[in-house]
């Protein structure tokens, strides 16, 4: 499929998770992001593969623990509320060290919200998915065709590092139609020994378990898996830089807010503002070195998000509270214009440069 | 000649099961039926919360411990991705089965899904040290129910096979209890069914273990069993509540 098919953003996920080799679907009806699942519903019966709906996205999340423990890749989607609920389920995949793919197509909260696209759940993907100590990769698209990307890769980086894989998207992202290509060299699956698929009676059982009565074992377990979150930092960080070699402000934003952003800095570039970006697409591990660099150069950073700040604490603390970080926001569903960008932009530039 | 053997299907682990409690019984039970039907090789077995939560480390098959009633859910997965090959049970108290995870018990019923329920009822939580079950008897004497379940204020028990059997979904429902060697083969006798169903492709198969908790009932292990007859079986009598095969066969 070399040729470039204009699909949703939800659907390019789904179709980018079947050519990644996930054959096991299961998700709740919510919006907006429900187009996964209708799309999962009518592919997966047709190439072998299996779609159920379960009575819950407790269940869903579940199901997923299910065929992860037996090392196939597998995924499940939801919106914000749903997400919650998954809460749990994301704890006990990241104490047993499995491999998932979980799709956060974010819509306005808290509580029941709206169903218009929000970035709120940031702080819950990078910092707080469910109980205790654990990471999530956070994968962050701005576009269609870095929702089939990033699916691709959330199944690589999953198996690798026997975590979840996050794509944080939002209902923008879901919801708007692009060109996109779903021609992928995929990784080969990793092995799994780990994974009980029976012990066909010639090997020692496997336990998939993330209880540890012992203190001393379940602290071991936890520095050894930070030990990974530590290479994963390292190694695995991605971001955007956008006319960012002569930038004086420096906007910080992802997903839709980018790129609105990019619209305000070309206006802002027209009148003379030496304006860039750094789109973060790992939101956990978060590019620090990118904002630690930039803030030796750039006088102002201006966060842009679809909430009331979350990200925010993460540019400040990356760049060493060397300059001011100012928020640029709409929430509740609601999303920034250009103008408003601009506008900020405008104002951050009277502070003068640096 | 070897006239007692422990089955091959159990490990050499020592439980940590009180005196006197059914789950070590209930246990061998599993493990005879898993070396009986020569599927130890391709079973996964679901551990619960609750006191058999370290059930992984009991039987020698591939074992995963769920998320507190999320059992039905995780071996639908487990189900679902191998369904020719993968032989999966999910072991669970009423806790688990019939409280927190209601709705996972309720729903892979429904579905029928291909996979074989082993439901402890011993009335009581365990693991947290007795307190009231979804299954405690009325009048019964728990750490949250001290003056007696109060059927006015929390209701009343949970008849799971009774509420299943009502669902179009499941093949086989049966209740059987371990307190006396009779019921022992009664018992062992429903669990290699609930298996061999699984077996044959027919479906959803759960048996309810009428078991006894003499530490949190506040009893000898001898006083416990003779309880479950005065007491538990009147409210939960042993039978099959569904077999839809046999039904067919019937009309």
């Amino acid at each position: 499929m070399a040729d470039k098919v204009l699909m949703k953003g939800n659907e390019a996920i789904a179709e980018a998770a079947i050519v990644a080799g996930c054959r096991h679907y299961f998700g709740y009806p919510i919006t907006p992001q429900t187009e996964i699942a209708a799309y999962m519903a009518k592919r997966m019966p047709k190439i072998g593969g299996c779609f159920l709906q379960a009575e819950s996205e407790i269940a869903a999340i579940n199901m997923v623990y299910g065929v992860a423990s037996t090392g196939k890749r597998v995924m499940t989607s939801s919106s914000s509320p749903g997400i919650s609920l998954k809460g749990e389920g994301l704890s006990y995949l990241a104490g047993a060290d499995l491999p998932a793919l979980v799709v956060n197509v974010q819509r306005g909260g808290p509580g029941l919200g709206g169903i218009q696209p929000s970035q709120s759940d940031y702080f819950q993907a990078t910092k707080a998915g469910g109980h205790g100590d654990f990471r999530m990769i956070v994968l962050a698209p701005a576009s269609v065709q870095e929702m089939a990307d990033l699916t691709v890769k959330g199944f690589e980086l999953a198996d690798k590092y026997r975590m979840t894989s996050m794509i944080l998207a939002d209902g923008t992202m879901g919801q708007m139609m692009e060109p996109v290509s779903l021609d992928f060299e995929v990784a080969p699956a990793a092995e799994k020994p780990w994974a009980t698929t029976g012990t066909k009676m010639e090997r020692e059982h496997n336990i998939v378990n993330s209880l540890f009565l012992v203190p001393e074992e379940l602290e071991k377990s936890n520095f050894e898996r930070y030990e990974r979150y530590k290479y994963i930092e390292e190694n695995e960080c991605m971001w955007e830089e956008y006319l960012m070699e002569d930038a004086d402000i420096c906007i910080a934003a992802f997903g839709i807010a980018a790129r609105v952003s990019k619209n305000a800095i070309v206006e802002a570039r027209k009148q003379g503002i030496k304006v860039g970006l750094i789109r973060p697409i790992t939101l956990w591990p978060f590019p620090t070195k990118a904002f630690a660099a930039a803030a030796d150069k750039v006088s102002q950073f201006i966060s842009v998000e679809l909430s009331m700040g979350q990200m925010i604490e993460d540019v400040r603390l990356a760049s060493g509270c060397k300059v001011p970080v100012t928020l640029c926001n709409r929430a509740g569903g609601m999303i920034p214009s250009p103008e408003q960008v601009l506008d900020a932009i405008i104002e951050a530039a009277k502070g003068g440069a640096k | 000649m070897v006239v007692f053997d422990k089955p091959h299907a159990l490990t050499d682990a020592p439980m940590h099961y009180c005196p006197g409690c059914t789950h070590g019984i209930v246990h061998r039970l599993v493990a005879e039926v898993i070396d009986e039907l020569g599927i130890e090789g391709r079973t996964i077995g679901v551990a619960p919360v609750g006191c058999s939560v370290m059930a992984y480390n009991y039987f020698n098959c591939d074992m995963i411990e769920a998320a507190h009633g999320r059992a039905p859910a995780v071996a639908t997965g487990v189900k679902r991705a191998d369904p020719e090959n993968h032989v999966v049970f999910t072991y669970q108290g009423d806790g688990d089965l019939a409280s927190i995870g209601m709705a996972e018990t309720v729903h892979s019923a429904a579905r029928n899904e291909n996979i074989t329920v082993i439901f402890i009822n011993n009335a009581i939580y365990g693991m947290t040290g007795g307190q009231m079950a979804p299954t405690s008897l009325p009048g019964q004497v728990t750490q949250t129910s001290p003056y007696g379940r109060d059927v006015n204020h929390c209701g009343y028990p949970v008849k799971v096979c009774e509420m299943l059997s009502k669902l179009d979904g499941p093949e086989y429902l049966e209740r059987v209890t371990v307190n006396n060697v009779k019921n022992i083969k009664n018992a062992k006798k429903a669990i290699k069914k609930a298996f061999q169903n699984q077996l044959d492709g027919k479906g959803f198969s759960l048996v309810e273990v009428v078991s006894s908790c003499p530490t949190n009932w506040g009893m000898t292990p001898k006083q416990a069993l003779e309880w479950i007859d005065e007491k538990m079986i009147p409210y939960y009598p042993l039978g099959v509540y569904k077999d839809r095969s046999a039904e067919k066969e019937e009309a």
